[in-house]
């Protein structure tokens, strides 16, 4: 189960490189050029043509950037949008506090509960989020079933409030474990936390403020890299949102898509686009301070 | 919010204690650190999934409402449609599955050596986390864009070469496994790409020096090591096409017999009582299949391991 999830969630941290040959041997493997070129165009064609689809101007003939300065004032975008980056927001916030410290006491205290909490945080990447949601709504039905009037019913609907929907930030941050919990798990491995700690109480810090000036700084990367993947997944997650029926930035893109199918194209593509480039962003970063380590 | 801060608190309490002496208290503490993570998966995960497959076997009597146990819903899904549902979904994950694990290597491969590709290497890493994890909705509306009806590769072939796709629909079960494996190839490069990299080069200068050839390097060395992290990938990429939902829901609406799709329908009809049972059946026997597989791939796993050691 471990090394089902190796990859996954390094997105952000492309390892290091090792020294892998380069092709010296007999036949040097056209079939390697062969392979590239095909997945590439597999992999290019769609977002070109999606490109092209969006910025052509089929009235006048060329090139035109009207669909996409027209997204900001769609109906409905500025709400969605707001809604999601505020659910990313609190989703990154909460699963912050909720793993950081159980990662790092993980890492120094309870290594014998690794396992386990490892097992628990891979469970969401094989369970199916339809199956999960599924059982969440069955469980919310209680509150108008069988907590009617009391403190707990009310609690379950103030998670449902359609403004800003709690009840999504909680399934997210579950969504979002095994993808914090690694990036984490791997900046506590490669910082060396047990030295690092021990020295900070050594010299007469305070266990809070080893934390705060000692364990963070030195997660600086991973925590970064944890809270990007937990905010693109929530920008881009669909499933949950559509089942418990709220409108968020991905159902709003459906939404629209029978009446404006371009529009939709469009801040596709443009979402794939920015994903793209800062995660780019963030993997440089990452290798920026890598090699300034090992300098 | 508040939990939160709770959480942050008593972590560290918890670590209060100097590290090298630990005392029972200060076990317990640390213990009591880690209770806000095993609070959270039980009550956001373990709950919803526990409640699933206990109200699966509870039917809502039509006349009276009366709730009674039953295992009426159960039966249902395993006949007609919803039968159907689920071979058409185990088909598909299965056959996009194993392509994705193919062609995925064969990218990973290709990537590792080409020569001067480290921009190569980090484009295609960090384009394959986008597109493996963050896809789904913005996927499907670009393949719509390219081979769409309406679409960019399917006018120019209209136009210019007078062909269509060739009969080849985007909102078949074809299309839609091209579509899949838009961002199941990705997940296959990610996943194995750190265990290529483990290969140790010298493990194959080894194998040349003692006169192996390259067929014999992965059948005796390559092979076996990667066996069980390629195993380990095809059942995540299984898993992640079985659960696919949003791709499906953007492209084909309704149309095509997949678990997802009718799970959606059984909870969105308020017309048929006992829909909202029949949706719970149905997801249970979604988590009973993965759990199946999950239960298969450690079986395998423990097999190699035993083989390898």
């Amino acid at each position: 189960m471990t090394s089902l999830a190796t990859g996954v969630t390094g997105a952000g941290s492309v390892a290091p490189e090792t020294p892998v040959r380069a092709g010296r041997r007999r036949g040097t493997g056209a079939w390697r050029y062969a392979v590239l070129l095909l997945l590439g165009l597999y992999f290019v064609v769609p977002i070109a043509a999606s490109v092209w689809f969006t910025i052509r101007d089929r009235v006048r003939g060329g090139v035109t950037l009207e669909h996409y300065i027209a997204i900001p004032g769609s109906e409905g975008f500025a709400e969605a949008f707001t809604r999601s980056l505020g659910l990313a927001g609190l989703t990154v916030v909460l699963s912050l506090l909720l793993m950081v410290p159980t990662v790092v006491l993980v890492e120094l205290r309870l290594p014998r509960l690794r396992t386990t909490v490892e097992l628990l945080t891979l469970l969401p990447l094989v369970l199916p989020p339809i199956a999960l949601v599924v059982g969440v709504r069955s469980v919310l039905a209680w509150a108008p079933d069988y907590f009617l009037n009391t403190p707990l019913a009310e609690a379950f609907f103030a998670l449902q409030e359609p403004a800003l929907p709690w009840i999504l930030v909680l399934m997210y941050v579950v969504l979002a474990l095994p993808f914090v919990y690694r990036a984490l798990d791997a900046g506590v491995r490669g910082a060396d936390l047990k030295t690092l700690t021990e020295a900070g109480r050594n010299l007469g810090a305070s266990w809070p403020r080893v934390l705060v000036s000692v364990v963070l700084p030195a997660l600086r990367t991973s925590v970064l890299n944890a809270s990007f993947l937990a905010f693109a997944l929530v920008m881009g997650e669909y499933t949950i949102a559509a089942i418990l029926g709220f409108e968020t930035f991905p159902t709003w893109i459906v939404r629209v898509s029978g009446s404006q199918p371009v529009l939709s194209v469009a801040v596709s593509v443009l979402s794939l686009l920015v994903t793209w480039v800062l995660l780019m962003m963030i993997s440089a970063l990452d290798r920026r301070r890598g090699t300034k380590e090992t300098a | 919010m508040e939990r939160g801060d709770l959480r942050l608190s008593t972590a560290s309490t918890s670590t209060a204690a100097p590290a090298p002496r630990r005392g029972r208290r200060g076990g317990a503490l640390a213990a009591l650190g880690a209770l806000p993570f095993f609070l959270y998966v039980g009550v956001f995960l373990l709950l919803p999934v526990g409640v699933l497959g206990v109200e699966a076997f509870r039917a809502t009597d039509p006349v009276s409402f009366d709730e009674s146990w039953s295992t009426g819903s159960i039966t249902a899904i395993t006949e007609g449609a919803y039968r159907r549902a689920y071979l058409g979904s185990l088909q598909l994950s299965a056959i996009t599955a194993v392509l994705g694990t193919i062609l995925g290597l064969a990218l990973s491969v290709a990537i590792l050596r080409a020569k001067r590709g480290r921009l190569l290497r980090r484009l295609t890493l960090t384009a394959s986390g986008v597109l493996a994890n963050f896809g789904g909705i913005p996927l499907a509306f670009a393949f719509i864009a390219t081979i769409g009806t309406q679409g960019v590769v399917t006018a120019l072939l209209q136009d210019t070469f007078g062909l269509g796709l060739g009969g080849f629909s985007l909102y078949s079960m074809t299309g839609l496994a091209l579509v899949y494996l838009y961002f199941l190839i990705p997940l296959m490069v990610l996943t194995i790409t750190p265990a290529l990299e483990a290969l140790r080069p010298q493990w194959r200068e080894a194998a040349d020096n003692l006169g192996a050839s390259g067929w014999q390097y992965w059948r005796y060395v390559g092979g076996p090591v990667l066996a069980p992290p390629v195993i380990g990938a095809t059942m995540l990429l299984f898993a992640s096409a079985f659960a696919a939902y949003a791709t499906a829901r953007a492209l084909v609406g309704s149309s095509i017999p997949l678990v997802t799709l009718q799970i959606a329908d059984a909870l969105s009809s308020n017309v048929v009582v006992g829909s909202e049972s029949l949706g719970k059946a149905l997801a249970l026997g979604m988590v009973v299949l993965i759990g199946l597989v999950m239960l298969f791939y450690a079986w395998v796993q423990r097999r190699t391991q035993r083989w390898l050691s």
